[in-house]
């Protein structure tokens, strides 16, 4: 019997387990001309906003021990550009996509959503309602569990069901199964798990944060226990919800670890920074490593540190 | 718009030789496909820290000169400055060690149609990729005079092979240790005009080219300046290397220098701190 890789979030089926993160791929393109894109379980591509962005001020990046900082600030051509130019080639070109939305106001995800309806070839949509690198925090609908409920109630109805819906969360709060609770409640099909953690740099002879943000979004092999952690926490009480699980994974052992905890798909984010072909090789040793434990699935390894 | 170099490959090459220059270290390493595609004004990205590194992005070196058959197969060298962690590993790193390298990536300098008067404009390790341009240029018939400048004699990156190449070479140091005492731009002005300089390439840090863009821009002179933005990737996927640059629609837009440069038209780049107002999507 030979060994079954694919995965499924919520009715949608992928042929392996290994995504990008969103806002570590770009739009797909860039990766392209080192391997081939149908290669991943899926893309999921640049949180899109409705109108164009700019995004922060540089410097926007800074490496720190075993992670980075960054500030990009959701930089991005706009929903409509999106769809024409970067959407059109991405579907053209045969790969899974996952399209990772963000919006300012509730109103705005709506609309997205509104945007998305009736495109063919697109396998889920993400919702980000958790970038740090907004000038507001009140904006990060994630750390409330009202406007994170009302987010994932306007994209489900304006969507009117046509995929499902992964909500992505920030590990920035006091009990994340809440937030959880109120998304699922609200529709979300399944929850995208781990957003980057607020962080800072300042720059020891100037005296000054290093970002031009001054605060970023930390990444990295440094917040992958916390990856796991949440990740664990979130499927102990909620075991049917699907898990997009991500938070510094670089090797296949890291990616065993989350699907441990309870993801049923694992996104690759900085370790791509670091390495063109990282999502490549991560998803070769993962597979690797599940046939040497005898899973004759991913499947049975999902959740299986929660039973041992 | 985006056109992306495609020749980039990512691959293991052995350092053949690491040497000390002045305040720098000329590194020669032996690698497969990126010579081989390689144009002046390309770029590679180099991992650090071996094996279990805690510095997990690439540290980025444009191309000093590559050769895709030389006597010891494939070779690409680079000019390394001691600036953090990362590089400092780099320049530790002994003849036979093992380099985890993607390249080559970006834009290269446009070489003219016609043998025109140029100048190449370095600001310390800056000139590193201006001496295989020379090279170039000086085989399409052009004439070629270098202008080189930096704080102390240490970091002048004059090597004796570019000299050969040049019709003249000028050095500036700030403290008067090497050739003119001052900076580039206190002679810049006089090299061009007396030389009848027709386009200007130049490389260093921002606050360099920004100087030497200005006096181009004064006796409209065609500047194409390489820069040096801190990239995490270098390969267009991660949005940290942005600058404002103005498209053939008008539109200004933050365009990745690991992308739409790190060769860029002079004219086209914004040369202001920050995001300028007019930039498509500025929310702030």
């Amino acid at each position: 019997m030979s060994f079954d890789y694919s995965t499924s979030i919520a009715g949608s089926v992928f042929s392996n387990p290994i995504f990008t993160a969103s806002g570590c791929a770009a739009s797909g393109r860039e990766l392209a001309q080192f391997f081939s894109l149908k290669e991943l379980g899926a893309i999921v591509t640049k949180s899109i906003m409705l109108k164009a962005r700019s995004g922060r001020d540089t410097p926007r990046m800074a490496e720190t021990p075993s992670g980075m900082l960054n500030s990009i600030g959701l930089q991005g051509p706009g929903i409509d550009k999106f769809i024409e130019e970067d959407l059109s080639w991405l579907i053209s070109s045969g790969a899974k996509v996952v399209v990772s939305i963000a919006g300012e106001s509730v109103d705005e995800y709506g609309a997205l959503a509104r945007r998305l309806r009736g495109i063919k070839g697109i396998s889920a949509i993400e919702v980000n309602i958790s970038c740090p690198n907004v000038e507001n925090r009140g904006q990060v609908f994630a750390c409330h569990p009202a406007s994170a409920r009302a987010v994932i109630e306007s994209v489900r109805i304006n969507l009117g069901g046509e995929y499902p819906i992964i909500a992505k969360l920030s590990p920035d709060v006091t009990d994340i199964t809440l937030i959880a609770e109120e998304v699922i409640n609200a529709g979300a099909d399944g929850l995208a798990l781990i957003n980057t953690l607020l962080g800072m740099v300042i720059n020891p002879k100037t005296l000054k944060p290093h970002l031009g943000g001054k605060t970023g979004g930390l990444s990295g092999p440094a917040i992958r226990p916390v990856a796991v952690r949440t990740i664990f926490q979130v499927h102990a009480k909620f075991p049917k919800i699907p898990i997009l699980g991500m938070g510094g994974v670089s090797s296949g052992s890291d990616a065993l670890e989350l699907i441990a905890a309870g993801a049923s798909a694992v996104s690759i984010g900085t370790a791509s920074f670091g390495d063109p072909y990282a999502t490549i090789k991560i998803g070769k040793e993962l597979q690797e490593l599940l046939i040497s434990h005898n899973f004759p699935s991913l499947a049975d390894a999902v959740g299986i540190a929660h039973d041992r | 718009m985006i056109s992306i170099n495609q020749r980039a490959v990512t691959s293991e090459g052995k350092i053949l030789s690491n040497r000390k220059i002045g305040a720098y270290h000329h590194i020669i390493i032996e690698i497969e496909g990126i010579a081989e595609g390689a144009k002046p004004g390309n770029f590679i990205a180099i991992s650090v820290g071996g094996v279990e590194s805690n510095m997990p992005l690439r540290r980025i070196f444009a191309i000093y000169r590559s050769k895709a058959q030389s006597k010891y197969g494939s070779i690409v060298e680079i000019i390394v400055a001691e600036s953090g962690k990362g590089s400092a590993w780099l320049t530790r790193q002994i003849e036979g060690s093992t380099l985890y390298i993607t390249g080559p990536l970006g834009t290269s300098f446009p070489i003219p149609a016609d043998p025109i008067n140029v100048a190449i404009i370095g600001g310390g390790y800056g000139a590193a990729p201006l001496f295989d341009l020379a090279e170039t240029l000086k085989n399409k018939g052009c004439r070629v005079d270098a202008l080189i400048g930096a704080a102390t004699s240490a970091k002048i990156f004059a090597p004796l092979e570019g000299k050969r190449t040049v019709n003249s070479i000028t050095i500036t140091t700030e403290d008067g240790s090497a050739g003119k005492k001052g900076r580039i731009t206190d002679v810049l002005e006089d090299l061009l005009k007396e030389n009848q300089i027709e386009l200007i390439y130049s490389c260093g840090p921002m606050g360099m080219l920004k100087a030497v863009h200005e006096i181009a821009e004064r006796l409209s002179i065609a500047h194409q300046i390489s820069v040096e933005e801190s990239m995490a990737c270098g390969i267009g996927i991660c949005m940290t290397c942005v600058l404002p640059i103005r498209g053939d629609d008008g539109i200004v837009r933050m365009l990745r220098s690991c992308i739409d440069g790190p060769v860029i038209d002079g004219e086209k780049l914004i040369w202001s701190e920050g995001i300028p107002p007019e930039t498509l999507g500025r929310h702030l």
